[in-house]
């Protein structure tokens, strides 16, 4: 907003100095012409020219020059458009001057004074707007030293500017050396022509147009300024010249010399600005290639801008891509080519015995022109294939054809082996972000089973006056497959169960809740220990997948006739202490783990057992973590040392054996870091 | 870490496991019985001499054989297990499910009776 106003006030200030200076300038040749003094002071048109000027800059910096939006070629448009309104303005006081004819106004030197005026402010406003946007394209890549050069050629202006207007010529010289000094400034700095190199093929022909036309109105109004000047002067020697200002003769040269030079520059960069568009297009594309990963998420793409940029940067007629994946098949991408002919084209290379990079066995870029010779009917002469490699492995091959004989040359292999590069490397990121996101839906998945898993085991376990239970649980990181339970099935008879499920993670919280699922509802019809086991073998060999079975123990621990009953289904064997004895024992028995055997003949594999409990009696049940744990020296905690820890408290409460247990296990492992599951059942009788 | 190596001799498979097998190393394990199967031979023996210790997935992989090999009538013998490794076998109730020999002539002997 504050700027519209700047521009606004700057336009008005430029029309009134314009309208003072007109209006003081033709009193002043009134009244030399009448040779009467004249009514305003001699100097008043020349400074309002200088006000003029100035306010006019101002106003095409305001314009032009804080315009960021302005391309290069918008620039040169706006210095056309100028030049046009200038040029169409100024012919239509000429027609003007046409139609009023040779009468004695038309030659009357004050009317052609404001017809001069006229001119020269429209020529001065176009001199102004190109000398603002030359500005812009040549400090378009500043530097230091370019900012100073243009910070002294602008002074040296205003310093011209005001030297004319001061009407006291010094001498011809001092006047030369600025006009020398200014010429120079201008031809170092009509050297910047970086913005060319930037204008594509289209742009420079449109750069091209706008600048010869620019050079007409130039040639133009210099011809009607000075035509005009030359006719008042004729009548009038006292007329001021102020075309012949040095300030604007210095901005002519300046906005001549560089427009020329401007000129002469996109002319000879006009033959090679395909191959920077095309050098333009390949940092484009290859930047395409690398970020196609983050923004589209999928491979397909990456084949795609692939393809699509290989045959933009080489100029291919045709091209393929192949993909090899082993587990979704191969993948085939074709341009301008049918599957048929590219079929046709690599079973003759096949029938030749060409080991390329086609039959995915090399790793190196492959120019397989010569072979295409012998292949009648085919419309390509020149072949070249490039390998995908990922991870080293080579995936795929991209294959460019034309249909011109050695249509490939070295710099363009490079370039599309750089491309096959870079999409392997996509490819391999794109992979490694799979990879990480499917362990992070592991771990999460993990997570699950394992709240899964706690929640599996018994918060609270059956009581009794003749016995009490404790239990505990540790499990690693991983989800392990421990479980133990117990179930009252009468008021003398309670079932207590203890199993591990071999395998980990989710599949072995599976399975635990089926063993759940099986004690839960198997152990309610009052079975014998091995009716309990065969009818679980039944239920799981379906269920388990093979190579993974569960061992276990069930129990059936009688209060009315103190008996324990149980069948041992590959578990680890109980430990037993006999009160009466004071004795600690592995209770030795066969049985053969759940899944193994999904015949009938499982029955043969397990027995019933049955032992007498009296009170003092400790029976330990243990899954193989604790027997397994090992110490710094890789020597597992095994069964003595299991039975040595037992042997130690063996009178005291269930608690307190399980806390010795525990105890002894973590002194034997010297951390207290778990790389297994430890589940420990302790029954206690009384 | 489990080394695996095979040698034939005299129509039998000598499968030799060397070092540990826990859940990752029973896959080579499951392979090398695989394949021997797969390439036909009659008998496959598995020299445990050298094995250390079993998880209970590699006891999987001894199991997951069993009705296979029976159905094509191919004895599997283990021979060679040091105690610690056999207990392991013998809780699980493998024992009784794999047919297991002291040393390589009764384990060749076993299978040749087997084979009958």
């Amino acid at each position: 907003m504050k700027t519209k106003a700047i521009t606004r006030l700057l336009f008005l200030g430029s029309i009134l100095a314009w309208l003072v200076l007109v209006f003081s300038d033709i009193t002043v040749l009134y009244s030399e012409i009448r040779q009467l003094p004249p009514g305003v002071p001699k100097w008043l048109p020349s400074v309002m020219l200088n006000i003029f000027i100035l306010c006019l800059f101002y106003y095409y910096r305001y314009q032009i020059e804080k315009d960021e939006s302005l391309s290069f070629t918008d620039l040169l448009w706006k210095v056309f458009a100028t030049g046009l309104i200038a040029t169409v303005v100024s012919l239509v006081f000429r027609l003007g001057e046409f139609l009023i004819g040779t009468t004695r106004l038309a030659s009357h030197p004050l009317f052609k004074d404001l017809i001069y005026q006229i001119n020269l402010a429209l020529f001065l406003s176009f001199l102004l707007s190109a000398y603002t946007s030359w500005k812009r394209l040549i400090l378009y890549q500043k530097s230091k030293w370019l900012i100073r050069i243009w910070l002294v050629f602008e002074l040296c202006l205003f310093l011209a500017l005001w030297y004319d207007s001061i009407q006291i010529t010094v001498s011809s010289t001092a006047s030369t050396i600025i006009i020398v000094i200014i010429a120079l400034l201008v031809i170092v700095l009509s050297a910047n022509m970086r913005w060319v190199a930037y204008l594509n093929f289209k742009q420079k022909w449109t750069s091209l147009l706008l600048l010869m036309l620019s050079f007409f109105y130039l040639g133009y109004f210099l011809f009607t300024v000075n035509s005009i000047s030359a006719f008042i002067n004729s009548i009038d020697p006292a007329f001021q010249d102020f075309g012949s200002h040095i300030f604007n003769v210095c901005l002519l040269c300046f906005v001549l010399v560089y427009s020329i030079f401007s000129f002469l520059v996109i002319l000879f960069n006009l033959p090679t600005s395909s191959v920077f568009e095309q050098k333009l297009e390949e940092v484009v594309n290859f930047q395409r290639i690398s970020q196609s990963i983050q923004t589209e998420q999928n491979e397909e793409s990456v084949y795609n801008i692939l393809l699509e940029s290989s045959v933009s940067a080489v100029f291919a007629d045709a091209a393929w891509l192949e993909i090899e994946s082993a587990s979704n098949g191969s993948k085939f991408f074709t341009y301008k080519i049918t599957e048929l002919e590219s079929q046709q084209i690599r079973n003759h290379l096949k029938q030749h015995h060409v080991k390329g990079a086609l039959d995915q066995s090399s790793d190196k870029t492959k120019n397989l022109s010569k072979y295409l010779a012998s292949l009648k009917g085919s419309r390509f002469r020149s072949l070249i294939a490039f390998p995908i490699v990922v991870k080293g492995e080579t995936i795929g091959t991209l294959a460019l054809l034309k249909e011109l004989p050695e249509g490939f040359n070295k710099e363009m292999m490079r370039i599309v082996s750089n491309f096959a590069n870079q999409a392997g490397i996509s490819i391999e990121n794109f992979r490694l972000m799979e990879q990480a996101f499917q362990t992070e839906r592991y771990k999460e998945e993990l997570k699950i089973a394992k709240t899964v898993q706690k929640s599996l085991l018994p918060t609270k376990l059956e009581s009794d006056p003749d016995f009490e239970i404790s239990a505990f649980a540790q499990s690693a990181d991983e989800v392990g497959g421990d479980y133990y339970d117990t179930l009252r099935i009468n008021e003398h008879q309670v079932a207590l169960i203890i199993a591990d499920v071999s395998g980990k993670g989710t599949t072995a919280a599976f399975h635990m809740s089926q063993m759940k699922g099986i004690f839960h509802s198997l152990a309610q019809q009052e079975l014998e220990p091995k009716e309990f086991m065969a009818r679980a073998n039944r239920a799981l060999a379906f269920c388990l997948e093979r190579g993974s079975f569960i061992s276990a123990t069930y129990f059936i621990v009688d209060t009315k006739i103190k008996t324990i009953r149980y069948s041992r289904a590959g578990h680890c064997p109980v430990l037993y202490y006999k009160a009466s004895e004071k004795k600690t024992a592995y209770l030795k028995d066969k049985g053969t783990a759940l899944g193994m055997v999904r015949s009938r003949d499982y029955t043969r594999l397990v027995e019933n057992n049955e032992l007498q409990y009296e009170p003092g009696d400790v029976m330990v049940l243990y899954t193989d973590g604790i027997t397994e744990a090992k110490n710094k020296k890789n020597e597992e905690f095994d069964y003595h040392r299991l039975e040595a820890a037992l042997q130690e408290v063996a009178e005291k409460s269930s608690r307190e054996i399980e806390k010795n247990i525990i105890q002894r296990l973590y002194e034997f492992s010297g951390t207290s870091l778990i790389n297994d599951d430890y589940t420990s059942m302790i029954i206690k009788f009384r | 870490m489990v080394h695996i190596k095979r040698l034939q001799e005299g129509g039998a498979d000598i499968i030799s496991v060397i070092g540990e097998i826990d859940a990752s190393s029973s896959i080579e394990l499951d392979l090398a019985i695989a394949k021997s199967v797969g390439e036909g031979f009659k008998q496959i023996l598995v020299d445990c001499s050298a094995l250390e210790y079993i998880s209970s997935a590699g006891l999987g992989v001894f199991m997951s054989y069993i009705e296979e090999l029976k159905d094509k009538n191919i004895p599997m013998v283990l021979f060679g297990m040091k105690e610690k490794v056999a207990n392991t076998f013998s809780i699980l109730g493998l024992a009784e499910l794999l047919h297991i020999a002291t040393t390589k002539p009764e384990a060749k002997k076993l299978a040749d009776e087997l084979s009958v």
